[in-house]
């Protein structure tokens, strides 16, 4: 991961002449050049999205008539419900876990502060799946408490865990540490001056926070509650195992049900829609308002000791979050893995963590260069042509993994069968499928699906940077391309590595496109967990949703590594 | 440009992880909606028999056939295997399939089990039964799929939610042996006698017949047999909690669905394909089927494993299953307006 982030590693191809010109018209056209090829990036990363919406245009049988009619109204309000849910959800475990690790000290923070990140590596429809094999009624906790105190159906009260709640429950669990990790880098990056201010004016710590310190944080709080919320739109494996039916179940019935593919990409292009507004919304409320820091001063944080109850509150508050999200689901997936361990583990199961891996650290090495590019084109050229392509690059995470799994293999076979029957007719051989079916169109799918967490964590650091930074190195002769290299990067170091971290353990999870999408032979750990799950064999499919989780873990250590040490590094 | 060679560093090592897909002269390429653990085994055995190799690309039925679809007759599949005929149905009104001919299949599968235009063909039965709760059913008072509707039923039944294929292609045959109108009816009633909303999979139905949630449960009996293979003991004793009872003897018979395979239009090693089909339907893979997976043979004179033949010799539905996938549609309509979920 550091060899893309070193200095010397890009710079010849990022400066085409060899020598920095100082002259206006040379710089001018070096800024077109990249407005011009951030938009054709941008817009070759929303070609699947494309592809969907174009959808719209084909006449659907009546599908939609009948949906509308019966399903569709209760569907979209489930949608709405579960958005909420996971919304406050992962609001309060998210900013709350945040603020406590950050600015009070009690005991066992050190330790919750990473800990806190481990949900991350849980897959929701693995959690989902676990939960249920230890809570419904034939689950062992049920049973047991029947044969203990003689009880039987209907005689004592338990929360359902299949339901609208309980998948507003398991989703929160997972998605909570995306709140998490941006709001804490913001708390962490804001000036501690700037709270010190705000309490030598008269304010009390719960004021300061909220009316200093929330409102600062607010672009990553609105980041990281975006992405959970993208993927809460986009989950089809949660809700379809727990009977919630939501507007991705319309879409998949659609699709599979009633066999109308042109009626579930239009529910699908209705679904970007939504998101469309929503974060339209949400920049339309935020105006003109800046948020990178005016000082440049900078104090380590004091953190405020906590005794007694409080202190044990905040323990309590920090530590329920890594209990309930990975420390009891992982714990039955170690019990059940011990039961099938001699069959599981060998030499294909090597295999499948390897393909797992690499397929993760590709995309996101990926991913991070071109949310990189992608974020600093808006900064330099912030033109409606940058702005609109960018924000239709990173809607790929609200679509579900088989809808952009779609949008990608309809292109490329369209372009794999137009070369070869060019070929064919010019030179009289066949080049057959040279992308589809191949590694290269699965990686792409990721980047269309998992853009937007790299953009957005790269767009909130880019923003805590002060534009007279840029404007001073540009003064001292750098170009464009310089000022992202030799200035944004290197202070953004702890960032970048957030972002592409983020993506490694978001394709370690994914599902749904790797399944459509990847080559004969090849099986990855989410394959092979799912395929076993998803027949209802929970303990086989133990191994490999352990395993994901396990090669989850060490970016999402390092993960929590990098937010503390980056701590002084966003200010020069 | 060290960092982009380092990017081409590591797909090169991602491509070199592939087993070369293309290197066998004699080969076939499966699309399979059949999950790996299911199949593997068994073309494992024919690459052994053959020395024709096997490559396979698993995943869900919708997302195989558009990716067929898209490829066109530059697809590199020879020959898709799904887990339902309404899918296979799907694929040959979507243009993707060829006709074949086997004399080996023509003999050993039955006709109702076959597409008529010889596009398709089973592989293996999977019934679908009314499983029972045997400490507090009187089998005496089961009798059909349609009584499953009638109040005294109220409260006692367990089955998954209508977005399975399993569920779409029990209606879709009861729209064909009731009509629309009697099968509407029937799903409104089946959904007032529901115990509690449909959510999980079968095992889960199966579990709450066992736990008392419910009295009765529709499920596929390859679940029941994995579940009695379970090494969990607590899923043992749920299936040995429930029996059999095959539905509709007097008439139709009991629901029946296949997984099956077809050749693809576009498939370069037909008759390696047709091959493999081939020995998917002798015995000896049959009766792996039976024992390994807990399937019923698709084929006559297969000798049963244990616990299938336990739970005895059915009259098994013989409407030819193409009409399915012909109703499946319809049948999902159906569902929507009568609230299954």
């Amino acid at each position: 991961m550091s060899s893309a982030t070193a200095p010397e590693a890009v710079r010849p191809e990022a400066t085409p002449s060899a020598k920095p010109s100082t002259t206006g018209s040379s710089r001018r056209s070096e800024g077109r050049l990249w407005s011009a090829g951030s938009v054709g990036l941008a817009l070759l990363m929303a070609v699947p999205v494309l592809v969907i919406l174009g959808f719209v245009l084909v006449p659907a049988g009546d599908s939609w008539r009948h949906l509308a009619a019966t399903v569709l109204p209760g569907y979209v309000a489930n949608s709405l419900l579960l958005m909420l849910g996971v919304a406050l959800g992962t609001l309060i475990g998210g900013v709350g876990t945040a603020w406590l690790t950050s600015m009070c000290q009690f005991p066992g923070r050190g330790l919750l502060e990473w800990a806190l990140l481990l949900p991350m590596a849980m897959p929701a429809y693995i959690i989902a799946y676990t939960y249920t094999g230890m809570l419904d009624y034939a689950g062992p906790l049920q049973t047991a408490l029947r044969a203990l105190t003689g009880w039987g159906y209907g005689d004592y009260w338990m929360p359902e865990v299949r339901s609208l709640a309980g998948a507003a429950v398991m989703l929160s669990l997972v998605l909570y540490p995306y709140v998490y990790l941006l709001t804490r880098a913001a708390f962490l990056g804001q000036s501690i001056c700037v709270l010190d201010v705000s309490r030598t004016l008269g304010s009390g710590p719960w004021q300061s926070f909220y009316r200093v310190a929330l409102p600062l944080a607010r672009p990553a709080i609105v980041a990281g509650l975006s992405l959970a919320l993208m993927e809460t739109l986009a989950d089809y494996g949660t809700v379809k195992y727990f009977g919630v039916q939501t507007f991705t179940t319309g879409i998949f019935r659609t699709w599979y049900g009633l066999g109308d593919t042109a009626g579930a990409a239009q529910l699908s292009a209705l679904l970007l829609g939504l998101v469309i507004v929503l974060v339209a919304l949400e920049k339309g409320s935020r105006r003109h308002a800046r948020y990178h820091h005016t000082s440049q001063r900078h104090q380590a944080i004091r953190r405020h000791r906590l005794h007694g109850w409080r202190a044990a509150l905040a323990l309590t508050f920090c530590a329920l979050p890594v209990l309930l999200g990975f420390l009891i689901p992982a714990g039955q997936l170690g019990i059940w893995a011990l039961t099938v361990a001699e069959e599981a583990y060998d030499a294909r199961f090597l295999r499948l963590t390897l393909n797992s891996l690499g397929l993760a650290a590709a995309a996101a090495l990926l991913a991070l260069g071109l949310a990189l590019l992608l974020g600093y084109a808006k900064r330099l050229h912030p033109s409606p042509a940058v702005l609109a392509s960018v924000r239709l690059a990173g809607l790929g995470y609200a679509l579900p993994g088989t809808v952009i799994a779609i949008g990608v293999i309809i292109p490329f076979a369209w372009l794999d069968n137009s070369i070869d029957a060019w070929m064919r007719a010019t030179f009289g051989v066949s080049t057959g499928l040279l992308l589809s079916g191949t590694l290269a169109a699965l990686l792409f799918a990721y980047l269309v699906r998992f853009l937007a967490v790299s953009l957005q964590t790269v767009e909130a650091g880019l923003g805590k940077i002060r534009p007279s930074t840029d404007d001073a190195a540009r003064a001292l002769g750098l170009r464009p391309a310089g000022v992202l290299w030799r200035v944004h990067v290197p202070l953004l170091r702890g960032t970048l590595l957030t972002a592409a971290l983020l993506v490694f353990v978001d394709v370690l999870k994914e599902l749904p496109a790797t399944l459509i999408l990847r080559p004969f032979n090849f099986n990855t750990l989410a394959v092979r967990a799912f395929e076993l799950a998803s027949d209802e064999r929970l303990a086989d499919s133990a191994p490999a949703a352990l395993m994901i989780v396990g090669a989850g873990l060490i970016p999402v250590i390092l993960l929590s590594r990098s937010i503390t040490s980056s701590r002084h590094v966003q200010t020069p | 440009m060290r960092s982009k060679s380092k990017i081409f560093a590591v797909l090169a090592l991602l491509a070199a992880l592939l087993p070369a897909a293309g290197a066998f002269a004699d080969e076939v390429n499966i699309y399979s909606s059949r999950k790996e653990a299911l199949i593997k085994p068994l073309l494992d055995r024919f690459t052994e028999q053959t020395g024709i190799a096997v490559n396979l690309v698993t995943g869900k039925d919708g997302a195989l056939l558009q990716r067929l679809k898209s490829e066109g007759m530059n697809s590199p599949a020879d020959l898709l295997i799904t887990a339902d005929a309404g899918n296979l149905y799907r694929a040959k009104a979507a243009g993707v399939t060829q006709p074949f001919v086997s004399e080996a299949l023509t003999a050993s599968i039955p006709e109702t089990y076959r597409d008529p235009e010889g596009h398709w063909v089973g592989l293996t039965l999977r019934a679908r039964p009314i499983l029972y709760a045997k400490d507090r059913v009187d089998q005496k008072t089961l009798s059909t799929y349609e009584a499953l509707a009638d109040p005294a039923f109220k409260g006692r039944i367990c089955i998954r939610s209508s977005d399975n294929i399993y569920n779409q292609s029990l209606v879709a045959s009861l729209i064909a042996a009731d009509g629309l109108e009697a099968t509407e009816t029937w799903a409104k009633g089946l959904v007032a006698n529901l115990a509690r909303p449909p959510k999980g999979g079968d095992r889960d139905q199966i579990k709450a017949a066992a736990a008392g949630e419910c009295d009765l449960a529709v499920a596929n009996t390859y679940y029941l047999a994995g579940m009695l293979k379970s090494q969990d003991p607590a899923e043992r004793a749920a299936a040995e909690a429930v029996a059999v009872f095959w539905p509709n003897q007097d008439g139709r018979g009991t629901h029946v669905n296949i997984s099956g395979a077809a050749v693809t239009a576009s498939a370069k090693h037909k008759e390696a394909a047709v091959a493999l089909v081939e020995f998917l339907a002798t015995p000896e893979a049959q009766a792996w089927y039976a024992e390994a997976n807990g399937e019923y043979p698709v084929g006559e004179g297969v000798a049963l494993s244990p616990t299938l033949a336990g739970w005895g010799p059915f009259k098994a539905d013989d409407l030819n299953l193409g009409r399915l996938g012909e109703l499946n549609a319809e049948a999902v309509r159906l569902m929507d307006r009568a609230g299954w979920r």
